[in-house]
């Protein structure tokens, strides 16, 4: 156990520091790292180096060659460097590699040195040329700032959305300043400088002189300064050798420390834990390692190589030719439990779950002055939190077994915080493994969140391990398998060298109906990398036909998703596809596609016959629709005309239509309704009144009305009124005028076709008893009954009736026979029936 | 002789609960919109289904902000609020509307913000509108799934009329999608539907759509216990016979003299026997009404009468009573006993006006030769019958009614006749009809017998376009235009016409689909049996059945059953239905229509007015 400290280092009074080997490294370099451009990932990100930077021959052999390498040195790329020379290498919040080029273009390439976009930091870069640059972090993103030879600085806060800011000029700035970094405060970034013993903040409006309260004196220049991982605290380090450890918004002097070393130091970072009191500053000479606090003494480490620093969220990272070390402050729960002497609830938990697995009778006595306390579960926590903290599995093991111990000896400990430590560590030393190499450690995973850690696996294309997690974390398919599995095909898709058929089948194979993937998704990514005919493939998968045609438009396989939109039912999904073919093809040709498919030709007829009539009429007549254009014109005739002439023109126009379409009738119709326009006008003209848009029928009605018998008779002969009709018509018309004598006269014209009931009836309707009586003896005999009744005259219906010898008639009689008046007649008929049925 | 609440009978599905889901995701629509003053454009056609659900107040309550209601019409608005709020039908004409309105503004320099709520949902083709009127970008759309309005405890209807014309005429299926989700919505209601069956094309198109969307919300309604136990999708073009049939039943009757409107009637001043015109909501809660609804018309008046006699008496007890019994009665029964009275009142008010109306137009004769057409005898005597009915003028609607029947029921118009009746209706009512007999063709309803039954090469081409709407495959034979009716082939096969014995359905005819849904099919759980019906009907490839192989449905919801009717389907049909759940003994119906229609409205449907 006592070995276990041996690694600490104390500062301070409270604090202690260690330092540990995540690996040793595999990478093989043959250069030293100070001859490298490095750029190393936070969140135990990847490492990117650029060999021979600085040569400018132009010789292939010595091309400066970019590799990028996993934390524990596994290679994941390289490339020989072609663009111009690079100031400055970084990586963003997504790990991708921004690389700053001397002339302001920056070019950003993905984790496999895949290259991916590039922009520029403005133009005013291309004469000045970029002296240096940062990468920084914010809330947003990453972002980019550089100091151009002009010694102007251009920042862009997000890279993802590119809004480049000039910062104001330094007044009187002659050369470049000693030292600068990008701050991030409020959300908004600055920039601090360091120009002799001044120190300047800009930000986007204006440039300030600033002062760190408490500076020592006799300053003259500042050669390093370092902000912390939070943006929240600064550290200056002054050709004195004197350090200044402070608030970032300078307001606030945390301590300071006198080093005694005037040389520049090589690199200088914060190593400070979230939540913790402790301050600290990790300096890097070329051999020496100086972790400096608020204490009177400081921590040195000899460095045996060059090594590169990297700050993170709870520590620093130091890697060297041959190891990647980490160095932090030994975290509360650590501390307690393996303090020297600790007495601790945690420390003695430990204690007693080694004695009892020797089986000693100690394990008791410990226990029991934990519990004495009643400090068991304050214990328990302990030693889970601590197991988090630790690297090796062993030690992590004999943390949790002595939590899992304690936990027998409490009623209630909720289970889930030991539950949730063993599972997070199980993730944690996975991805902590030399072949992955993702040395994250507890609190910066906490940080990253689960799903981001993910992301990242997926974007080194560990799948297997991603879906693993997923699946041991039982995490919802949506989010964690499908979503790996949808990446997998994304990727898979890439691959050049393997047919298209292969890649849809395996993909179909892995993926099947996962819920969550999104085959068109696929889809598009395969599109993206021109592989049109997989994507058609790949499509075939999709169930959502919504999800298909937007994609297969953009292919410009038009007709295709025409097809599946029909297929789908969505008519608005069919609409979106008309309106592309539309515009995309010529009239023609959209025509011909939308004559193939009828679903498609209504539905775009519809909407023509409320907004677009013109088309509607090309529509029919490209398809020699005549029957149709027919109507059309006639609608229009009615809609569109206002005039008589335009109205007839239309009309014959329509003539002409059905006549093609054979349809005779139609067009027959049609041109004596053009007679009959035509007539209507005249009659209005000479007889005033309103005639036109009448029925024939009615225009007829009107003219007897009117008095124009002999007019409404040529008509009817004109436009060969049946007989029938055209004695209902006068009837019904005669009947309206009261023109009993007209009706006379009419009815003795010739016999009637319609017999003479309906002339009683109408009498009767006019309640003209008399009149109607003149008609009912003309009437049939087959009706007279009916016709009696109608005028009343009970007793002859019945007369007849019986005569007939008809039961119905008989029937009908009887149930007219109402009361006293009528009562002889019912007699009669009863005889009549008893007669008949004696028969 | 009514319909007691038998207690036998199933317990229904609680509707009510898509009455307060569209009235909460309406007000929620409307508190979206953020400024404090706002005045609401109300489509006509929208305004009785949202009586039905929310009134005036609710609307204008002060956190909703509504300050003024509008009438959506073809006038310029007279508003002064900062904001339009427009609640329409998705159709063309009314973005038409709110473009003018929206442009008029802007040529006077007018700034509103402007928000179309589209119920039951937003089509692209309307979006499409607004962009090529200019004004996209200065509205804000928004969509009011109001699809289901419970028009009575088993009566759901989509309030879309447009619904039988667009697709059985215009082929435009963009309604079906609506229907789909609208199932959609009531499966997550009221659980998954177990047994499903269709008949014809709209029908298994909507139920594939359906489908679709099930798969794809995949799990919601997993697991759920299903209340209704089948569900049958049937297409109106199915049957057209029934529909086009005048009703007999009360309420049928009602409909087509007055014009039930979203379940409510106005009775005009001869109803009301007083000088103003009454607005009565028709439905299960009106007891005189609950209980005559269902009944043939000659019963009816004898039941009226019963029923006043009986009030009269329970009036009558009174009599004798002491003080203290007298005060139970007032406090208790009066109310009722009046209400009841008002009530009886009303619907004999509304019989006298259905009898003056009938008589009037000789209804007898009427009846008698729908029932000759129905019979197949007396053809001649019936296409003069019709005749006459033309060259008297006596109704356009009811002319074109009986010209469909006649040709349904004899398989297309003899050419001599269909040229004579239609030389004779255009004459009568105008030649605009024109294109009303061209939309009647189309659909099938009034057709020309072919010589031999085969296709002049003019008709197999329009009805390749016209019909072959889903995917082509379809041969002429089972287009719509080419279609025969075999009305009489399946007339025969199922016993439709009856005689006057079994008066349950319409006029001495029993609607296909109470044979339908009458046992065979439930009871087999296929339309195995009908085969030979199904193809005649040329639903040969439309007729579907689907059935989940575990049975966890229990055998109460295995006695409800939806009947969807997609075009629509009248009070004489749902009636039938009601007698058929009662008929067949502890089965209960409940139906969903795109719209309760009727002959006229068919025909009305299919008339081509002038503009």
């Amino acid at each position: 156990m006592d070995c276990y400290t041996a690694n600490w280092n104390p500062l301070g009074d409270s604090a202690f520091y260690r330092k540990y080997e995540l690996y040793s490294m595999d990478w093989d370099l043959k250069e030293e790292l100070r001859d490298c451009l490095v750029a190393a990932a936070p969140y135990g990100g990847p490492i990117a180096l650029l060999r021979n930077p600085w040569r400018k021959e132009k010789a292939a052999s010595v091309r400066p060659v970019l590799d990028i390498y996993s934390a524990s040195g596994m290679p994941l790329a390289s490339l020989l460097w072609k663009s111009g020379p690079v100031v400055s290498l970084g990586w963003s919040a997504e790990e991708e590699l921004l690389c700053v080029q001397e002339d302001g273009a920056v070019l950003v390439y993905g984790l496999h040195g895949d290259f991916r976009r590039h922009f520029s930091m403005g133009n005013e870069v291309l004469q000045n040329r970029v002296l240096d640059a940062r990468i920084f972090h914010t809330e947003f993103g990453s972002g980019v700032a550089i100091l151009t030879g002009a010694h102007r600085f251009t920042l862009s806060a997000n890279v993802g959305d590119l809004k480049l800011r000039r910062m104001p000029e330094v007044p009187g700035l002659q050369s470049a300043p000693s030292c600068w970094t990008a701050l991030c405060q409020d959300r908004v970034a600055h920039i601090l400088l360091a120009v002799g013993p001044d120190l300047y903040l800009l930000d986007h409006a204006a440039c300030s002189t600033v002062t760190p309260p408490g500076l020592a004196p006799g300053v003259s220049s500042f050669l390093q300064m370092a902000v912390s991982f939070t943006y929240r605290h600064l550290a200056l380090f002054t050709d004195t050798g004197y350090i200044w450890m402070g608030t970032a918004s300078l307001k606030e002097k945390l301590c300071e420390f006198n080093c005694n070393i005037r040389a520049a130091p090589k690199q200088m970072v914060w190593c400070s834990r979230p939540r913790s009191k402790e301050r600290a500053v990790v300096v890097a000479w070329e051999r020496r390692l100086m972790v400096v606090g608020d204490a009177p003494e400081s921590i040195q480490f000899v460095l045996d190589e060059d090594s590169y620093l990297v700050p993170e969220l709870d520590g620093v990272r130091i890697f060297s030719r041959s190891t990647h070390e980490f160095l932090h402050e030994v975290p509360a729960a650590s501390e307690e439990i393996f303090k020297i002497a600790s007495m601790a609830p945690g420390a003695l938990l430990l204690e007693a779950q080694k004695e009892y697995e020797k089986e000693s009778q100690k394990a008791d006595e410990y226990l029991r002055e934990i519990q004495e306390l009643g400090q068991l579960t304050q214990a328990v926590q302990q030693c889970i939190e601590a197991a988090g903290h630790e690297h090796q599995p062993d030690m992590q093991k004999s943390l949790l077994r002595a939590a899992s111990f304690g936990k027998c000896f409490l009623d209630r400990f909720p289970p889930d915080s030991f539950v949730r430590m063993c599972q997070d560590l199980r993730v944690l030393n996975a991805v902590r493994d030399y072949h992955i190499g993702i040395p994250l450690t507890y609190s910066q995973y906490k940080q990253l969140t689960i799903q981001v850690l993910l992301d990242r696996l997926v974007l080194r294309r560990l799948y297997p391990l991603a879906i693993q997690i997923c699946e041991y974390l039982r995490l919802p398919e949506v989010q964690g398998v499908s979503r790996i599995l949808a990446h997998w095909a994304c990727y898979k898709v890439q691959q050049k060298d393997v047919s298209d058929e292969d890649v849809a089948r395996a993909i179909n194979q892995k993926l099947g109906d996962t819920p969550g993937v999104s085959y068109s998704d696929i889809a598009a990514r395969a599109y993206g990398c021109g592989r049109t005919e997989l994507a058609i493939k790949l499509l075939e998968y999709e169930p959502r036909s919504g999800e298909q045609v937007p994609l297969l438009l953009k292919m410009k396989r038009s007709k295709l998703a025409l097809s599946k939109a029909i297929e789908s039912g969505d008519t608005d999904l069919v609409f979106t596809v008309l309106l592309h073919l539309k515009n995309e093809l010529n009239r023609g040709d959209f025509f011909m596609t939308l004559r193939n498919q009828p679903m498609a030709l209504s539905l775009y007829r519809q909407f023509c016959k409320h907004q677009e009539l013109e088309t509607l009429k090309d529509l029919y007549n490209q398809d020699d629709n005549h029957q149709e254009l027919g109507s059309f014109h006639i609608r229009a005739s009615y809609a569109a005309e206002e005039r008589i002439e335009g109205r007839v023109a239309a009309l014959q126009t329509a003539a002409d239509a059905f006549y093609k379409a054979k349809n005779e009738f139609a067009a027959k119709a049609t041109e004596d309704q053009m007679r009959l326009l035509r007539l209507q006008r005249r009659l209005e003209d000479e007889l005033g009144g309103q005639f036109l848009d009448l029925s024939l029928h009615d225009t007829v009605t009107t003219l007897i009305l009117g008095g124009h018998n002999k007019r409404a008779e040529q008509l009817a002969r004109d436009f060969r009124i049946p007989d029938k009709r055209l004695w209902w018509l006068k009837l019904t018309a005669l009947a309206d005028l009261e023109d009993w004598e007209e009706l006379e006269k009419f009815s003795k014209s010739k016999k009637s076709p319609i017999g003479y009931l309906p002339f009683v009836e109408i009498c009767i309707k006019q309640h003209n008893k008399y009149e109607a009586k003149k008609y009912a003896s003309r009437v049939g005999p087959e009706q007279k009954v009916k016709a009696l009744l109608l005028v009343g005259d009970v007793a002859q219906a019945a007369d007849v009736a019986i005569e007939h010898r008809n039961e119905a008639e008989l029937s009908l009689v009887l149930s007219h026979c109402t009361g006293a008046t009528d009562g002889a007649t019912a007699d009669k008929i009863q005889r009549a029936r008893a007669q008949a049925q004696k028969k | 002789m009514a319909f007691p609440h038998r207690p036998d009978a199933p317990e229904l599905p609680d509707f009510s609960m898509l009455k307060r889901l569209a009235r909460d995701q309406l007000i929620y629509l409307l508190e979206q919109v953020t400024s404090w003053k706002k005045d609401l454009f109300i489509e006509a056609d929208l305004m009785s289904p949202l009586d039905r659900i929310a009134n005036v107040s609710i609307l204008k309550r002060n956190q909703h902000e509504v300050d003024k209601l509008y009438k959506v019409e073809n006038k310029p608005a007279l508003s002064s609020s900062e904001q339009l709020c427009f609640l329409v039908r998705p159709r063309i004409k009314n973005m038409r509307y709110i473009a003018s309105l929206v442009n008029a503004d802007k040529v006077a320099g007018r700034t509103r913000k402007y928000k179309v709520i589209f119920s039951p949902q937003k089509f692209y083709a309307c979006e499409m509108v607004l962009e090529e009127e200019g004004i996209y970008g200065d509205v804000s759309c928004d969509e009011w799934a109001f699809s289901l309005l419970p028009l009575d405890v088993d009566l759901l209807s989509m309030e879309l009329p447009e619904f039988f014309r667009d697709y059985f005429l215009e082929g435009d299926q963009r309604w079906i999608n609506t229907v789909a989700q609208a199932l959609h919505l009531l499966s997550t209601l009221y659980g998954p539907f177990p047994n499903c069956y269709g008949i014809g094309r709209c029908a298994k198109m909507a139920y594939e759509l359906w489908r679709k969307l099930e798969e794809e919300e995949d799990g919601e309604t997993k697991g759920r216990r299903p209340e209704i136990g089948h569900i049958f999708l049937l297409d109106r073009d199915v049957d057209f016979v029934t529909a086009l049939c005048s009703q007999v039943v009360y309420e049928g009757l009602v409909d087509d003299t007055f014009r039930i409107k979203c379940g409510s009637v106005d009775f005009g001043p001869e109803v009301t026997s007083s000088d103003k015109s009454l607005k009565v909501l028709l439905n299960a809660e009106d007891k005189v009404f609950h209980e005559i609804r269902n009944e043939h018309f000659s019963n009816v008046f004898g039941f009226l009468s019963q029923k006043a006699r009986n009030l009269q008496a329970q009036y009558d007890r009174r009599r004798g009573m002491d003080i203290k019994q007298m005060k139970n009665f007032v406090s208790q029964e009066l109310k009722g006993l009046k209400q009841e009275h008002r009530l009886l009142s009303l619907h004999i008010g509304a019989c006298e006006s259905i009898m003056k109306k009938k008589t009037k137009q000789d209804f007898q004769e009427l009846i008698k030769t729908e029932h000759a057409l129905l019979e197949g005898f007396n053809i001649r005597e019936s296409t003069s019958y019709i005749e006459e009915h033309i060259d008297r003028q006596v109704s356009p609607i009811e002319s074109l009614r009986l010209m469909c029947l006649l040709s349904i029921t004899e398989n297309g118009l003899i050419p001599k006749d269909y040229r004579s009746l239609k030389t004779q209706y255009l004459q009568s009512y105008g030649p605009e009809h024109l294109l009303t007999f061209s939309n009647l063709r189309r659909a099938g309803l009034l057709t020309e017998q072919g010589p031999g039954d085969t296709l002049t090469a003019v008709e197999s081409k329009v009805s390749k376009l016209v019909t072959d709407k889903a995917a082509g495959k379809i041969t002429d034979a089972f287009s719509s235009l080419a279609k025969r009716s075999n009305f009489r082939a399946i007339s025969k096969k199922l016993n439709l016409v009856c005689g006057t014995g079994m008066v349950r359905g319409v006029g001495g005819f029993i609607p296909l689909w109470s044979t339908f849904l009458g046992g065979n099919v439930l009871e087999r759980r296929s339309w195995q049996g009908l085969d030979e019906v199904v193809r005649l009907l040329n639903c040969g490839d439309f007729a579907f059945t689907d059935m989940t192989k575990e049975d966890k449905a229990s055998s109460e919801s295995l006695r409800l059953i939806l009947v969807v009717f997609l075009g629509g389907c009248t009070f004489s049909e749902i009636s039938a239905l009601r007698f058929l759940g009662r008929e067949k003994g502890k089965r209960e119906f409940i139906f969903l229509t795109t719209a309760v229609t009727n002959s006229a409205r068919l025909m009305e449907a299919m008339s081509e007015v002038k503009a």
